[in-house]
């Protein structure tokens, strides 16, 4: 067998930031999924391109055996930044200056200038969407000043694909400190202390998790890492596990420790391609470096990690399902107990936690369980991240204290809601829809609530992942309802009856709405419908399944009724609803409407203003698409 | 075939790893590639076919040779991400019920969330990413690819006539 020489955690730090001290100017470009599809790539390059034209010696990763770099230049691709809608993004350290929307063209003009010359380079800067205000960087920018980044933390600073940066940002010494220094119980005491929930949904507290595992007797015990990120509308899990993934590994490898587990496994969505390849990456890295595998940190413990693609399937974000999954089966979900804490994968006690959550547990064993519970309120400890999109201006990946107002959220860090031509605009704000299709809807009334687990779920609405899109005047909010229950409609893996059958009611129920067939009746039986399928299904899918829609009737009452009562859909998003009109002003009878109709419904001589007749026409849009005045209204 | 499954160890529990490498080579799961699966790993069929039908990712069908993905998750949805869809049914000559175009270059398909919300409404193109798609630059990006197609034809022919 094959000896493989363990990494000095402390070696390895101080002779990176001994030689990291004589780098002059670290560039760190975004190189996220986001930013990429942004074109960061060919900015990679260009700047590479642009640093050796200026013959300045540069270097992709530090070479930690020569000191005689004076002065040197060092390029880096790095994770997430968040900051995606302004991608790509260019980051200069140390000076903190950050360029967004860079284009390769640019590169030049940023090394004569900002690398040589410390200057800063106008053009370049984040423009406030509001105050017009320029920004230079991370400090100063609202939407990343207002953040509190403790577990996107070093996501944007270092290099995921390079172990030694992780390490000497603080990196595994957590790990080493769970293997070598403490027991089993303190680990998981320690979690309990600083309050830990699960990111993933659900809310349930970790260290307890944790512990019910750990009094299991088995030979064999697993952890699972979920990194199933199924709801639409969030993209955090994927951020870490492309921007940190050694974070994510050294909180698999402490969650091991605390139950006394050598086996994990990473699932991962498969749409994630570029996590999938960081975190194979990362767990290579750790191996060759000996912090995974036999006898980890001299412990006399074993440690090995699999990753595991998913095939699709949104209800693989159940726990069961998710092992069932692994197991090479259908996702399907069993029913609890037995809980996975007794007889998980394989039939063996496993702890499964979010990514986000494992991403938590190296600061809590490295700062202290004390550090980490005065962040946010009473029973929501910490923070936590959202992905914030939809009609606002900053649209990106943000972590803020529970705690933090929805107003603070919406209006500072995302710098306002836009209109549907991506203006921010005063006024059209309407609603926010957190936790996907689990989740609720928050309206104006909301903006001043702290958000945490607690107060969402009072609010008949919960943090689910954190997806948070917000919506502007312009949203029909049945259509929002309308869209996760065709979601969750599709994604019931059909075992339960209430689910099953339930979703599909639902569904059928809130078309007759959207299509102007429907009573008073249709109404009360699907929100009647709602409460069966959410108190009656198996699994967390159905069981929440029906909250977009039992929200909404709550929030929108009125919205609903005038969609079933008055057959008027107010923001024109219902195509059945609408009421095709031709503008007086513009049209000019041309007759190429009425010739194109296909149902013979619009009228009028040549040079005339031509009408449609309500009820005849189908709304089919044709006249809208050949009329060149814009003359055809009721389309939006 | 048997490479994967050898591969795998023949191992039941890594069966969807298996169709996932067998769909990587064939771009789809045929039947008999099904039964062929089943037999090697010793199981029933209709349990590799449960398994085949239950994930979204594996397909039965036949897929074209670009496969092109709108996200539809709620950001691209309420960014207008069905309008983006009903723009390149319009163009390829497809619908709901038809996902492939007869000369097998383009499937469509409207997915479930990429996690690239910040750039919604996102279309995804075999593997590359685009952000911020409305129609008009979703017509350049399939005028983009018919150009590369027909010049690679054309180089082809050329080739051939040397």
């Amino acid at each position: 067998m094959e000896t493989i020489t363990k990494i000095d955690l402390r070696q390895v730090k101080e002779t990176y930031n001994k030689t990291a001290s004589r780098i002059r100017k670290r560039i760190v470009i975004c190189a996220g999924t986001g930013c990429i599809a942004n074109g960061a790539l060919p900015v990679y390059k260009a700047m590479e391109k642009a640093i050796a034209d200026a013959g300045l010696e540069l270097f992709v990763e530090l070479e930690l055996n020569r000191h005689d770099l004076d002065p040197a230049y060092q390029i880096t691709g790095s994770g997430c930044q968040g900051f995606c809608a302004q991608g790509p993004l260019v980051n200069i350290l140390p000076d903190e200056t950050m360029y967004v929307k860079v284009k390769p063209e640019d590169c030049t003009e940023i090394v004569e200038r900002t690398i040589l010359s410390d200057e800063v380079i106008d053009r370049l800067m984040y423009v406030n969407p509001v105050t017009g205000e320029h920004n230079k960087g991370q400090l100063d920018i609202p939407f990343y000043a207002r953040q509190n980044r403790l577990v996107l933390g070093e996501c944007g600073h270092v290099d995921p694909e390079n172990i030694r940066e992780y390490i000497a940002h603080g990196g595994y010494f957590a790990a080493e400190k769970a293997f070598t220094q403490m027991t089993e119980t303190e680990v998981c005491d320690n979690i309990v202390e600083s309050g830990l929930r699960g990111r993933g949904g659900g809310g349930f507290p970790t260290g307890r998790k944790w512990h019910l595992t750990l009094k299991e007797i088995s030979d064999k015990k697993y952890v699972i890492c979920n990194g199933d990120e199924g709801d639409p509308g969030a993209f955090m899990d994927r951020s870490l596990m492309e921007g940190n993934p050694h974070r994510v590994i050294e909180g698999m490898m402490i969650a091991a420790r605390g139950i006394g587990a050598d086996e994990a496994y990473v699932y991962v969505r498969l749409e994630y391609p570029l996590a999938v390849k960081r975190m194979r990456r990362a767990i290579e890295d750790a191996m060759d470096a000996g912090i995974l595998g036999d006898d980890i940190f001299g412990s006399g413990r074993n440690m090995y990690i699999h990753i595991m693609e998913g095939a699709g399937a949104f209800v693989c974000g159940e726990e069961t399902a998710l092992m069932a999954s692994i197991e090479g089966k259908r996702g399907m979900p069993m029913p609890k107990p037995p809980f996975p804490a007794q007889k998980g994968l394989f039939g063996k006690p496993t702890v499964i936690n979010n990514v986000e959550t494992l991403a938590a547990v190296p600061l809590i064993i490295r700062n202290g369980p004390s550090w980490f519970n005065q962040h946010g309120t009473v029973g929501s400890k910490g923070t936590k991240t959202f992905a914030l999109t939809g009609h606002v201006a900053n649209t990106g990946l943000i972590e803020v204290p529970f705690g933090t107002t929805l107003r603070e959220i919406v209006y500072n860090i995302g710098g306002g809601v836009t209109n549907d031509d991506g203006k921010v605009t005063g006024e059209v704000f309407k609603a926010v829809q957190i936790g996907g299709p689990s989740g609720g809807c928050l309206t104006e009334e909301d903006l001043d609530m702290p958000l945490d687990y607690d107060n969402l779920i009072a609010k008949g609405a919960m943090i689910g992942s954190g997806g948070l899109v917000v919506m502007n005047n312009q949203s029909c909010m049945i259509q929002i309802a309308r869209f996760f229950m065709n979601f969750t409609q599709s994604e019931s893996c059909g075992k339960c009856v209430p689910c099953r059958e339930g979703t599909k009611q639902m569904l059928s129920l809130l078309d007759d709405i959207i299509e102007g067939k429907a009573t008073q009746e249709t109404f009360e039986l699907l929100e009647e419908v709602g409460l069966v399928v959410k108190k009656a299904s198996l699994c967390g899918l159905g069981k929440t399944a029906p909250s977009p829609v039992l929200s909404t009737i709550v929030k929108f009452k009125d919205e609903y009724f005038e969609h079933i009562h008055d057959k008027r859909c107010a923001t024109n998003n219902c195509k059945a609803l609408r009421s095709i009109t031709i503008d007086p002003e513009k049209c000019i009878g041309c007759t190429a409407c009425a010739r194109k109709c296909p149902v013979n419904a619009i009228s009028g001589e040549k040079k005339q203003l031509h009408f449609i007749d309500p009820e005849v026409c189908t709304k089919c849009g044709i006249c809208y698409d050949v009329c060149k005045f814009d003359a055809v209204l009721g389309f939006n | 075939m048997l490479e994967i499954i050898e591969k795998n160890n023949h191992d039941k529990t890594r069966l969807i790893p298996i169709l996932q490498q067998v769909q990587e080579a064939y771009r789809y799961l045929p039947p008999q590639v099904l039964t062929y699966v089943a037999t090697a790993l010793n199981m029933p069929v209709a349990e590799v076919y449960g398994v085949a039908t239950f994930y979204a990712h594996f397909s039965l069908e036949a897929k074209g040779k670009y496969i092109v993905k709108v996200c539809d998750g709620t950001a691209c949805h309420v960014k207008g991400s069905s309008k983006l869809l009903d723009a390149l049914y319009k163009k390829l000559k497809l619908s709901q019920q038809k996902h492939t175009t007869d000369d097998m270059m383009f499937t469509v398909e409207a997915v479930s969330c990429l996690g690239a919300c910040g750039l919604a409404p996102v279309l995804v193109v075999n593997e590359k990413v685009y952000g911020e798609v409305n129609a008009k630059r979703c017509d350049d990006i399939l005028d983009g690819i018919l150009k590369e197609e027909s010049d690679m034809k054309l180089a082809e022919s050329e080739e051939i006539s040397k």
